[in-house]
């Protein structure tokens, strides 16, 4: 059946090319990253660079002040960690007591999650602009950090949901049976088993919380606690065309998502493809 | 208490069915509550509230703003539909409206037709297929607006897109791709084409990991060939994944931001503009948040009336 014959040599070879075509606007990226101000108007886009001018990425670290990007780095880096935690700890924890609790007002929380999943975001963004100014939280982290949690909980609690739901209780009863509170039990015997959800949960708002440019351009823009995405568009606005240095500022921006997807490809294609599964 | 639960889920995860907890009662005191406590309502108080506020108080809220003229400053006055009235009114903000629908459908058919074929193409049988899928599925995990910046330079006037017009000898057809009204769009809808390919294919690649080589090998058998294979085997199973990607290209789409800001700022003349672009410009660099919150509330009709259409017809044919 999956004999490897001429026609499926001959569709290797088109896929190949294909993909390359597919990923040439990364090696443009690379290339260019390297080359100097005069060689990048000079010669052609696919070219290599005759040697290779490392101060591009220099002068990209070293920009001090609220093009930053050494800051916006460790601001991202703040906010994603701080809120992954958060909503890991927060949307586990809701999940369980509305899985395992036998009261009516836990089915009708679920649901309240569940139309939280659907409802757009965008009519909300004005108010919470507003709410945030009125309590002091714009142009701070906390806030940017609240406001990410309460934006992954209905689905992170509804990937838990799904989990608990199909979670032997055997485990919680043996450890209550050896004197454990709720807690204990919850945190011991529950917690260290939901690996493959927290994964899933981490994964995918991790990516979307670094990568967002619209909430921190809102709520952080201007301020002295840019994000990543903030300081890029902002430097580079600033930039006029000098595309190795703009190639350089986004490679060391692309760099941690790079690493990133090395280490979770594999785990990174099956969360997304997993909603498929019946 | 450690060891015992570690040790029992070793033995627990060897035959996981034969213990379906489902079907045992809770052990109960002789005062009805349960022996054993699973969890404490209050620990769900925390999430609730954040999801309630961020959620339901703020959609409310700026439902309630788009009926007022709201400048973000001061007292307000309510409106009426006065915000409505304007936006049907003002042909600009119309052609928004028709620019925020084709992205999405752009977004839609492309990223299923595109995702469809590289899925087919990367299937079975290939040696290097799990690089290859790998690499499509990369752009996904980058930055929208870091890409943005490469095709911005790809896009340049003398970019490598004119560059290779020259080479194959279609020089007329050079032309400054972001600053014309008649491209602009496009230029937008290729990086957004190039981002969700990867999600498409990797959901179309799950979906053909369902067709089961026993019906392939029989219609083969029945001599059915490739096209009536893809037709009345391959299409059949992969009605659920084409549900997904259509929905989650339309939602993608409708929501597009960063590569329109960051390429051609809604330019020139509005021509890629589209209405999550104009809600921020009205609402957070002009001040008017009441008309802002109006334009909002009408993408968030439309994303709704699509949403449910979308999956309307995906239901309907699996009948």
């Amino acid at each position: 059946m999956n004999r490897y014959t001429r026609l499926t040599f001959l569709r290797e070879i088109l896929m190949i090319i294909a993909t390359a075509i597919f990923v040439l606007p990364l090696y443009l990226l690379i290339v260019g990253s390297l080359k100097s101000t005069s060689e990048m108007s000079t010669s052609s886009a696919i070219a290599l660079p005759s040697h290779l001018e490392w101060s591009n990425f220099i002068e990209v670290l070293t920009t001090t002040g609220k093009n930053s990007v050494v800051i916006g780095f460790i601001n991202s880096v703040i906010i994603t960690g701080v809120t992954l935690v958060l909503l890991i700890l927060l949307s586990s924890m809701t999940a369980y007591v509305i899985v395992r609790s036998t009261r009516r007002w836990a089915n009708i929380v679920f649901y309240l999650f569940l139309v939280g999943i659907i409802l757009p975001t965008q009519l909300g963004i004005v108010p919470l602009y507003l709410g945030a100014r009125a309590l002091g939280l714009s142009g701070s982290l906390v806030g940017l950090i609240i406001i990410y949690t309460g934006t992954f909980l209905p689905l992170s609690v509804f990937l838990y949901a799904t989990f608990f739901r199909s979670h032997p209780r055997d485990y919680e009863e043996a450890a209550a049976l050896d004197g454990a509170g709720p807690f204990r039990a919850f945190w011991h015997a529950v917690l260290p088993l939901m690996g493959p959800v927290t994964a899933t949960v981490a994964i995918l708002s991790g990516l979307v919380v670094w990568n967002d440019f619209f909430t921190p351009l809102i709520f952080l823009g201007g301020s002295d606690y840019p994000t990543l995405p903030v300081v890029m568009y902002e430097y580079i606005g600033g930039l006029n065309s000098a595309w190795n240095k703009i190639f350089a500022v986004v490679i060391v921006a692309l760099i941690p998502i790079m690493i990133f997807y090395m280490v979770t490809q594999k785990r990174l294609m099956q969360g997304f493809a997993g909603g498929t599964k019946e | 208490m450690k060891t015992m639960t570690s040790g029992k889920t070793t033995s627990e995860q060897d035959e996981p069915e034969k213990h379906p907890a489902e079907i045992v009662r809770p052990l109960r005191l002789s005062n009805g509550r349960p022996l054993i406590a699973f969890g404490r309502w209050w620990w769900a108080a925390p999430g609730m509230i954040l999801v309630f506020l961020i959620h339901f108080v703020a959609t409310l809220t700026g439902g309630y703003f788009a009926f007022t003229d709201y400048t973000g400053i001061g007292s307000f006055q309510f409106i009426g539909l006065a915000n409505f009235v304007r936006i049907a009114q003002d042909p600009a903000v119309v052609g928004v409206i028709g620019t925020t629908i084709f992205y999405a459908l752009i977004q839609m058919v492309g990223t299923t037709v595109l995702g469809l074929l590289f899925a087919l193409g990367l299937n079975r049988g290939l040696k290097s297929r799990h690089v290859l899928r790998a690499l499509v599925f990369l752009p996904l995990a980058l930055s929208p607006l870091a890409v943005s910046y490469i095709w911005k330079y790809v896009f340049q006037y003398d970019g490598l897109l004119n560059e290779s017009l020259l080479q194959l000898g279609l020089g007329d057809l050079r032309r400054t791709w972001l600053g014309d009204p008649d491209t602009a769009l496009w230029t937008v809808a290729v990086v957004i084409l190039w981002q969700g390919t990867g999600l498409a294919m990797v959901i179309f690649l799950a979906g053909l990991s369902r067709v089961s080589p026993e019906v392939e090998e029989a219609a083969a058998l029945d001599r059915a060939n490739q096209w009536q294979k893809f037709w009345h085997v391959t299409l059949p199973a992969l009605r659920p994944s084409i549900g997904i990607v259509t929905m989650l290209g339309l939602i993608f789409g409708l929501r597009l931001f960063d590569p329109i800001l960051a390429m051609t700022g809604g330019g020139p003349v509005n021509s890629s503009k589209n209405l999550a672009l104009l809600v921020y410009q009205e609402a957070f660099s002009r001040g008017n948040f009441g008309y802002g919150a109006a334009l909002s509330m009408v993408l968030t009709v439309i994303i709704l009336f699509f949403a449910i259409l979308q999956q309307f017809i995906t239901r309907n044919r699996d009948v």
